[in-house]
């Protein structure tokens, strides 16, 4: 994000020192307070028994039953939004047509619904009371409390991600390459594997990695359609929160500590990609 | 596949008649592909089931609508909700504003890893955030027992954590509203009121605030939409006291949990409609803002 340009502040743009020396110990008290202090708590508390009882707690059956369903999910989610992505903004970026804006507008919109809400909806229509449940029952398909219900809450809320990302930059890309290919005789696909994704791999890196922090950390729209069934139903964020619940405090911090290092390696390499390859990222992300 | 337009001589079965009414001529094939599934996928996962809320919420009639939601518990939960998150938002406004502007005017040791920090809030699971800042501020946690032992204050299990977790929740959206404006904010605007004999607190306030004004607005009702919608970072440091510190996501579970399935969409479509007006007061707000700046 931060792109630091050589302004060579002048004189009339600088601060004078105690102006600056306050502001930034101002923000950095503020980001010490709410940001550094809760992570650091995390290894602080998972570690606060020794390394056996952190250690057991990430090797007991239910938190490796949890880790897999994390991991299961998010296979299954992130390549859907993947996917949905590129479509979305292939159709978006190089073509102009009516209702564009809307179609941005609505694919944004799940950011905007709570997460408990993008829960509720799915079982509304797919759960035992919903719409759709007694057709569902009669089939003998479980969608909810289960791990249909946890795939579909997930891609939900990462639902923009990808889009998102790749929209802008290919609107920034232009089409000239593209058409380039096609006139020297390149086959749709060809011009799409061999032009566009070269193009747009670093942006595209960029929103799977977001994309992928949030549906392995989604808690409130998997908690809603879960329905907490320990070793079964429940992946690392539900599980942390049934093991506080109990007061197996150690427990539930081990199992946040793992996420929360999952965290700070989808900052790390966020921020890489920002340095190293911010002219191929889109220029107006925020 | 009738009268096929020129992109689909290059790849054949990709938009036909219809679809060349829609949009603009264009080499580039795709279009149909592309915008079918883009149309399928977005019904299916997100259209069809907010549609489902819809329809759950507006089975009650109108009438029971309202009796659904007008009772004196969720009106409660309601204030908790968008009261904190106002209260949060205006927090972040300001600490977020300093945070975005001592990333971009000031060089120090560390500055990138301080601006790569800011982004944890999105990175952490919104769970690990609240049993962290839960275990921060009981009154036996690091900052809890300090706030106890100096101030007498209680924060964890008040509506005073629900503020603490949803500032935390809210702070990107501040900085990282801010900051990409005030980067490519021109330097010679503060020059030339530095040439014209004004202050530096004079020139902030008459030059660079404005600029930055509709961002810093933007900013803020995002900070404000998300912690209206946040749960997991909130159930865990607000004591969830009925009526006191009750948020209204964790109304809608307790809904379900009773299996009063159009009650709980009542309250969804509730949320909806307030952050959507919310939201829509707040772009008018600022599409005023932006007319009589540019005057």
């Amino acid at each position: 994000m931060l792109v630091k340009k050589a302004v060579g502040f002048t004189p009339a743009l600088a601060d004078s020192r105690w102006v600056k020396g306050l502001l930034i110990a101002t923000a950095l008290a503020f980001l010490l307070l709410f940001l550094v202090l809760p992570l650091v708590s995390v290894f602080v508390e998972a570690l606060r028994r020794g390394t056996d009882a952190y250690w057991a707690a990430l090797v007991e059956p239910d938190a490796v039953a949890a880790i897999k369903l994390t991991l299961i999910v998010a296979a299954i989610a992130v390549p859907m939004n993947l996917l949905f992505g590129v479509a979305a903004s292939w159709c978006i970026a190089k073509f102009d047509f009516r209702g564009k804006d809307v179609l941005i507008t609505l694919i944004d919109l799940p950011f905007s619904v709570s997460p408990v809400i993008s829960g509720l909806i799915y079982v509304l229509l797919f759960g035992l009371h919903g719409l759709m449940g007694p057709f569902l029952k009669s089939q003998g398909i479980q969608i909810i409390f289960a791990v249909p219900g946890l795939v579909l809450a997930t891609v939900f809320v990462t639902f923009p991600f990808v889009a998102r990302e790749l929209i802008p930059l290919m609107q920034e890309q232009g089409n000239e390459e593209e058409e380039a290919a096609l006139v020297l005789g390149a086959s749709g696909w060809q011009t799409f594997w061999r032009v566009t994704l070269p193009n747009i791999k670093w942006g595209l890196l960029y929103g799977v990695l977001l994309c992928n922090a949030r549906a392995m950390g989604e808690f409130g729209a998997v908690s809603v359609v879960s329905g907490h069934i320990r070793g079964e139903t429940n992946t690392m964020p539900l599980h942390v929160e049934i093991l506080y619940n109990e007061y197996n405090l150690v427990a539930a911090f081990a199992v946040a500590s793992v996420l929360a290092m999952l965290a700070l390696v989808t900052l790390v390499v966020k921020s890489v990609l920002e340095w190293r390859f911010g002219a191929e990222l889109a220029a107006t992300r925020h | 596949m009738v009268a096929a337009t020129t992109s689909d001589a290059v790849l054949p079965n990709t938009g036909g008649t219809v679809l060349s009414v829609l949009r603009k001529p264009s080499v580039l094939p795709g279009f149909g592909l592309t915008l079918g599934f883009t149309l399928t996928y977005l019904s299916l996962i997100v259209l069809l089931p907010l549609a489902a809320l819809a329809l759950k919420a507006a089975g009650l009639g109108w009438s029971g609508f309202w009796d659904a939601v007008l009772t004196p518990r969720v009106l409660a939960a309601f204030k908790v909700s968008f009261g904190l998150s106002l209260a949060a938002a205006a927090i972040n406004a300001v600490f977020g504003f300093i945070v975005a502007w001592v990333l971009v005017r000031y060089r120090f040791p560390g500055d990138r890893i301080v601006d790569a920090l800011v982004d944890l809030p999105f990175a952490l699971p919104t769970a690990v955030a609240g049993i962290a800042l839960s275990a921060l501020y009981a009154p036996n946690g690091w900052i809890g027992s300090l706030l106890m032992e100096w101030f007498g204050l209680r924060v964890a299990f008040t509506p005073l954590g629900i503020a603490i977790a949803l500032t935390f929740i809210g702070l990107p959206f501040v900085v990282r509203t801010v900051q990409p404006i005030l980067q490519d904010l021109p330097p010679e605007e503060e020059e030339a009121a530095a040439a014209l004999g004004a202050t530096r607190w004079q020139s902030f306030r008459r030059v660079v605030f404005p600029a930055l004004l509709p961002a810093l607005l933007t900013g803020f009702a995002l900070a404000f939409a998300r912690g209206v919608g946040e749960y997991g970072s909130v159930i865990f440091i607000a004591g969830n006291i009925p009526g006191l510190s009750e948020i209204l996501p964790l109304l809608i579970v307790i809904k379900l949990e009773q299996y009063d399935y159009a009650g709980a969409a009542a309250v969804g479509v509730l949320m909806l409609m307030a952050s959507f007006v919310l939201l829509l007061a707040l772009n008018l707000l600022q599409a005023w803002m932006r007319s009589r700046h540019a005057r």
